[in-house]
Order: structure tokens, then sequence, then C-alpha cells
């Protein structure tokens, strides 16, 4: 007999594309509250991605990937943590570090400077992962060492569908499963891996099924349902605390931009059509069209957050252009607790040079 | 008080067991993971009765993975444990280059020491046991070059231990390389206490006044060997086990052939790229004026370790030693 993996593996929506509520069961832990919590954090993320496209253009930051359209899945799966719980992001999470860590230094990694990759204080936020899927073994090492010291932290890894066709996919599941290490694999499908489709990618119709080779929970979501994405998220994170072991949880999205500011999406997608398509399931806009329907809207309330937003950017990129120039110190000073003897003289001799010593 | 040391003679394999065996007793942070290590004992049986011991949750056995288990040991090594990992074969690595490369070298480095990488690889490398393919690398020069782990490589049992015990203390990531071919070729006296054997100390194991001699692991009896014969022949030599594979022992090489003038180095890994370059860098910084000849080296070719009935075609032997330390000293 032949399964039907969409059948198996349903795209889990909690909120519709018009903002209904489609599972009701969730109705009595959705309140104003947490709602306007969840606006404001995605216009914030939302503000900070233009932002950082707008300085590359400018010239006053490096290449930058954005992360336009899957503020959602970010954001939603970041608040179900737990406040010292362990996260490994990849380059283009700035959306789920950002709100995890409450700190946009991670800006400056994108101008060059070694100090976007230090977790805010007292945070478990691994600098973020540049190769693509070799995060996972970590995350699963992470989270076998939290299972052997009985700490109840739980671990997030992020990847991409690209990242799926890794052998470091498949080694850090197999791991978690082997040892049951309480990790929830977040992925975000955003269809693209640079200019490669997610039909070319693989073969299967879902990555969600690729959790049955693992014999751990897979789950599909709507990842531009911030709803599906946060307590989708918190489940995962609850069984992974109890005992249960790992998920992977596949959150569908899009990204409206490119790859990075060094990529020009026009040569390989029809981005207009796309855009406009997907726009219409645009991950704020259903959260705006929620809370309408539901009379949690304020007008007045937008407007003050919109403000209360550009000036938290504002701040956040007036941190990135105070900075102290970099040291040149630190190429030298990090390799080892204690430099090796080529290290000191290698140091000695550079910095000689700059001094002009001969 | 006089202390008195108590030892046991210990083959190399036992030594590194015993290495392991004490810093499971000494932290509750160290864990012995790798393929087939625990129930098994390894394939060499390095880990014999270690989990025994100290139960599964200390010593055990992993899936099949080389990047799984190095990926996750960093994990672990970022989150508090000591771990101690084994790839079976220096040559199964390969999966794993990334993971040491992109991760456990890098991590202190990208995150001002935020987050450290304390994790230790052992690995059986080299050739002469008839092993099958890919069993008998010796590149230990992929991960000299890499910036960000230390490299070492004991030739003896009390080495072996001491060694292991300052990999394990070590805050940063060591590669350990166990010359399997001497696994249980020698056997010494070993003390049964914990101590250590400074990372980045070369030895000498035999003095003279012609010619400098320097190998490390599975070359060092090969180069005694060729000693002996000079010794023989009125040439003698200095020794060195160089024990460490970076950071390299400078003091002792300089020290050595400013007095001898003349050296040989001797490694069974391809020339081009080896380690016996920067053995001859180090000479010319510290010592060139010092120099009656030029430095000789006896290493493999540049080829891959051929089937094993040809194998000792490629690895140095004494007489080719030999015949290097009588062109240092007739140049």
């Amino acid at each position: 007999m032949k399964r039907d993996i969409q059948e198996e593996f349903p795209m889990v929506q909690i909120m519709g594309q018009n903002g209904e509520i489609i599972d009701k069961s969730y109705l009595n832990q959705i309140d104003q509250t947490l709602a306007l919590q969840f606006y404001r954090q995605l216009i914030c993320m939302r503000a900070f991605d233009q932002k950082a496209i707008n300085l590359q253009r400018q010239g006053r930051i490096g290449t930058y990937p954005g992360f336009e359209g899957q503020e959602a899945a970010q954001v939603g799966s970041a608040l179900a943590l737990d406040e010292d719980d362990w996260m490994l992001p990849t380059y283009r999470d700035h959306a789920a570090s950002i709100t995890f860590g409450k700190s946009y230094t991670i800006l400056s990694a994108w101008n060059g400077r070694v100090e976007g990759n230090l977790p805010p204080e007292g945070k478990n936020i691994l600098p973020p992962s540049v190769p693509i899927a070799t995060q996972l073994p970590l995350a699963a090492g992470i989270a076998m060492a939290n299972k052997y010291k009985n700490s109840s932290q739980a671990v997030i890894a992020y990847f991409g569908d690209g990242a799926t066709s890794e052998g470091d996919f498949h080694e850090g599941l197999n791991f978690a499963s082997v040892f049951q290490a309480p990790v929830v694999f977040f992925n975000q499908n955003n269809q693209y891996a640079i200019s490669t489709p997610i039909w070319k990618q693989m073969n299967s119709k879902t990555i969600a099924q690729k959790s049955i080779a693992y014999e751990i929970p897979g789950i599909r979501i709507d990842g531009n349902d911030i709803f599906a994405a946060y307590f989708e998220t918190k489940k995962a994170l609850e069984r992974a605390r109890n005992g249960e072991g790992p998920s992977l949880i596949e959150a569908v999205t899009w990204r409206y931009g490119a790859h990075t500011t060094a990529d020009d999406p026009t040569k390989y997608r029809n981005q207009k059509e796309e855009n406009e398509k997907h726009r219409q399931n645009d991950p704020i806009t259903r959260l705006e069209r929620f809370m309408k329907a539901h009379g949690f809207w304020d007008e007045t309330v937008a407007e003050q957050l919109k403000e209360e937003v550009k000036e938290e950017i504002d701040g956040a990129v007036k941190g990135l252009e105070t900075m102290p120039p970099a040291d040149v110190n630190d190429i030298f000073d990090y390799m080892f607790e204690k430099p090796t003897w080529p290290i000191e003289q290698q140091k000695e001799e550079y910095i000689n040079h700059l001094r002009g010593v001969r | 008080m006089i202390s008195i040391t108590k030892t046991k003679q210990l083959t190399l394999i036992q030594a590194i067991t015993d290495g392991m065996r004490t810093m499971l007793n000494e932290k509750e942070e160290v864990v012995v993971l790798g393929e087939d290590v625990g129930k098994n004992g390894g394939v060499f049986r390095a880990t014999d009765g270690l989990q025994e011991e100290f139960g599964e949750k200390r010593v055990f056995d992993t899936p099949l993975s080389e990047s799984g288990i190095i990926g996750s040991s960093i994990g672990m090594a970022i989150n508090g444990l000591l771990p101690v990992a084994e790839i079976q074969f220096l040559g199964f690595i390969y999966p794993a280059y990334e993971q040491i490369m992109t991760h456990a070298t890098r991590m202190r480095y990208r995150t001002k020491g935020a987050f450290t990488v304390p994790l230790v690889i052992r690995a059986p490398y080299g050739a002469g046991v008839r092993a099958p393919e890919i069993h008998s690398d010796s590149m230990e020069a992929l991960f000299t070059h890499m910036p960000g782990i230390k490299v070492v490589c004991p030739s003896n049992p009390h080495d072996a231990k001491g060694l292991l015990i300052s990999a394990i203390e070590d805050p940063d990531p060591v590669l350990f390389l166990e010359p399997l071919r001497l696994y249980r070729a020698v056997r010494g006296d070993v003390p049964e206490e914990k101590y250590e054997i400074e990372i980045g100390k070369g030895k000498y194991l035999r003095e003279g006044d012609d010619a400098t001699v320097i190998a490390w692991g599975a070359m060092v009896p090969i180069a005694m060997k060729a000693a002996e014969q000079a010794a023989e022949k009125g040439i003698t030599c200095d020794v060195i086990d160089l024990r460490t594979l970076y950071p390299i022992d400078k003091a002792i090489i300089a020290e050595s052939v400013q007095k001898t003038g003349r050296c040989v180095v001797v490694h069974e890994a391809p020339a081009t790229g080896g380690l016996g370059n920067d053995i001859i860098s180090i000479v010319n910084d510290t010592s060139f004026l010092y120099m009656k000849s030029p430095i000789e080296r006896v290493t493999g070719a540049d080829v891959h370790v051929p089937f094993w009935a040809l194998e000792e075609h490629n690895i140095p032997t004494p007489a080719r030693v030999l015949d290097a330390i009588h062109k240092v000293i007739n140049f």
C-alpha cells in the first residue's frame, strides 16, 4: 500500500490566511497581550531587516542575508523558548536570535565585527552557523550534555531546506534520535536554496516526513502562521524536557528577497509574480487580520508600536556605528586559551611592523 | 619523606586505556565515545573494560558517523563536558574534517572565548601492519596546518598516558595520534598515578655530537635504530622525539642543531606539505648559520599509502635514515 504523505504530514495551521482561527482549541490560550507581543516583535524584526538591507545599499555594512517573509517562523519559535534554553541559529535567523537574545549586536557581524557573534549576557546563543547543516550535530551534542547533567534546558537548532541534503542533517538527527536528546530541529523551508528550488533539492513531498527515518515526531506547519510556530515549538520543547527526545518541525515559508544582498533573485524566479502571490499570505498581514477580527486591534496602539520599533532599530544602528574600532589584537588572542609560540611571534612581528619598528 | 611512585609495565595501548581511566576517575565531565568503544572495548581494545567500570553513561558506543561523533562531541564540549572521541582510524576522519575545521577549531576564535571546545580526538594512524586500504594514513599535516588545534603523538607508554591526560586537561581541541604499529610493540614503566607530559615539549632519546635526527610516533624506533647503527661506525646523533606536532618544540630543535650543525627529519607522511618542512623552517629561522649541511628529509613519497604488499617501500627504514645521516655528514 502506498502511504499518503500529505495526509500523514498535513500543513498545520492554527490561523488561516484571513486571520481566522482554524483550530478553535487554541482560542483560550490567545489573548490580546500575546497577540500584541507577537505583532510588535514581527513588525520590529521586519523593520530591522529592511534597515539592514538599506544599510548595505548605503555601504554602511557588508553583505547581508535578509529574512523578510520568515518573521513568523522565527519569532514564534524563539518566543516559545525558556530563558536558559540553547539556540543554534544560521546566518538568516536574526529574527530568532534577536527575539530570544533581546540584543542587536549581531548586526555588527555583517560589518565584519567578531563582536556580533558574541552571545548576549547570560544567553546560550551560538554564533550563526555559516556552513550548512553542520550546527545540527552540535545541537545534538549540546542536548546530550543537557541530558547527561539532568538539566531541564532544551535546544533549538535552525536550518533551511537546502540543509536537508547535507550529510550532517542526517547525522545530527540520527544522533539526537539514538540518544533521545532534548532538541528541536526547526526547519524553515523557504523553498529556495539560493537559486535552487525545493523540487530540485529533494524528491520527497515534505521535509517533515524525513522524521520517519529517525522515529521522531515530524510536524509540518504553516510557517507564516505565528500561532502554529509558537504552539508547535512549545509542544516540541515540552516533549524534549519530558525526556521524549527530539522533534523535527518543518515551517513552510517564503523569503521575499534575495539570498543575500549579493544575489539577484530575478535571475532564477519571477519575483513580481511570486511575491504578489506570497504577500497574500504575509505573516504580519495575517496577524493583523486576526487582531481586527477579534477586537484586539487598536489603530493608536499600532501607530505607537511603529514609532517605538523605529526608535529601537535606530538605537541598534547607533550602537553599531558608535562601536569602538576593531582591535587588531583580536586577530591573535583567541585561537587558544594561551597563545602558542608561533602565534605570539607572529603577533609581535606584526604589531612591530604596524608601529614602524624595523 | 621519600615518595615512591608506583609503576606498572604497560604496552602503549594499555597506557592509553590507563590515561582514560585516570581521567574518568578524576572528572565527572569526562566521557568516552566512538564506534565500538563500549562493550567491544574498541577495535584495538583501547577502551577495554572502561564501559564495564564506568557505565554506559560515561563510555558509550555511537552510530557509525564520524561527522556525528565529532559534531556532537563539539556540542558536548561547548556545554561543559570533556569528551574523548575515538575515530577508529585516522584515515576515517575525513567526514569529520568539516566539523573540526569549521567548528572545533573556530568556536573560541569566533566568539572571543565565550564558547570553547575542550575536546580530545583520539585516532590510530600510520602504516606497517598490513591493514586494508585507508587504514594506514598518516595525514598529521592536514591538522597541524589547521589553526586552532593542537596535535600530539606519543611513541612510548609513559608519554602516551601523560600526553593523553594533558590533552584531556587542555582547554582547547587536541588531536591525539596513536602509532598503531607500536600499540603492542613496546612495554614500559608507567606510573599508576596521574601525571602530565607538557604539550609542546620534545624529548632527547639519545645524545650525540654529529647530527640531529628528529622523529615522532612510529618513526621513533626507526630513527633510534639508525642512530645505533651510526654509533657503531663512530657517528653519534641526538635523537629527538618531537611528541607534539603543533606547537613544535622550537627550543629543543634549535639547541640540538646548534650543537650538531646537521639534521635529518623522518616522517612517514608525504614529503610535500609535510611537517618536515616546518622543522626545516624552524632550523632556518633559529640556526641557519650553525648549519654545516642542508637538512635531509626521509619521508613517504607524494603518494598514498600503497597496498600493503608494497607498503614497506614507502615507510622510512633504518637503512634510509642511516643513508641520510651519512649524507648530512659527508656533504
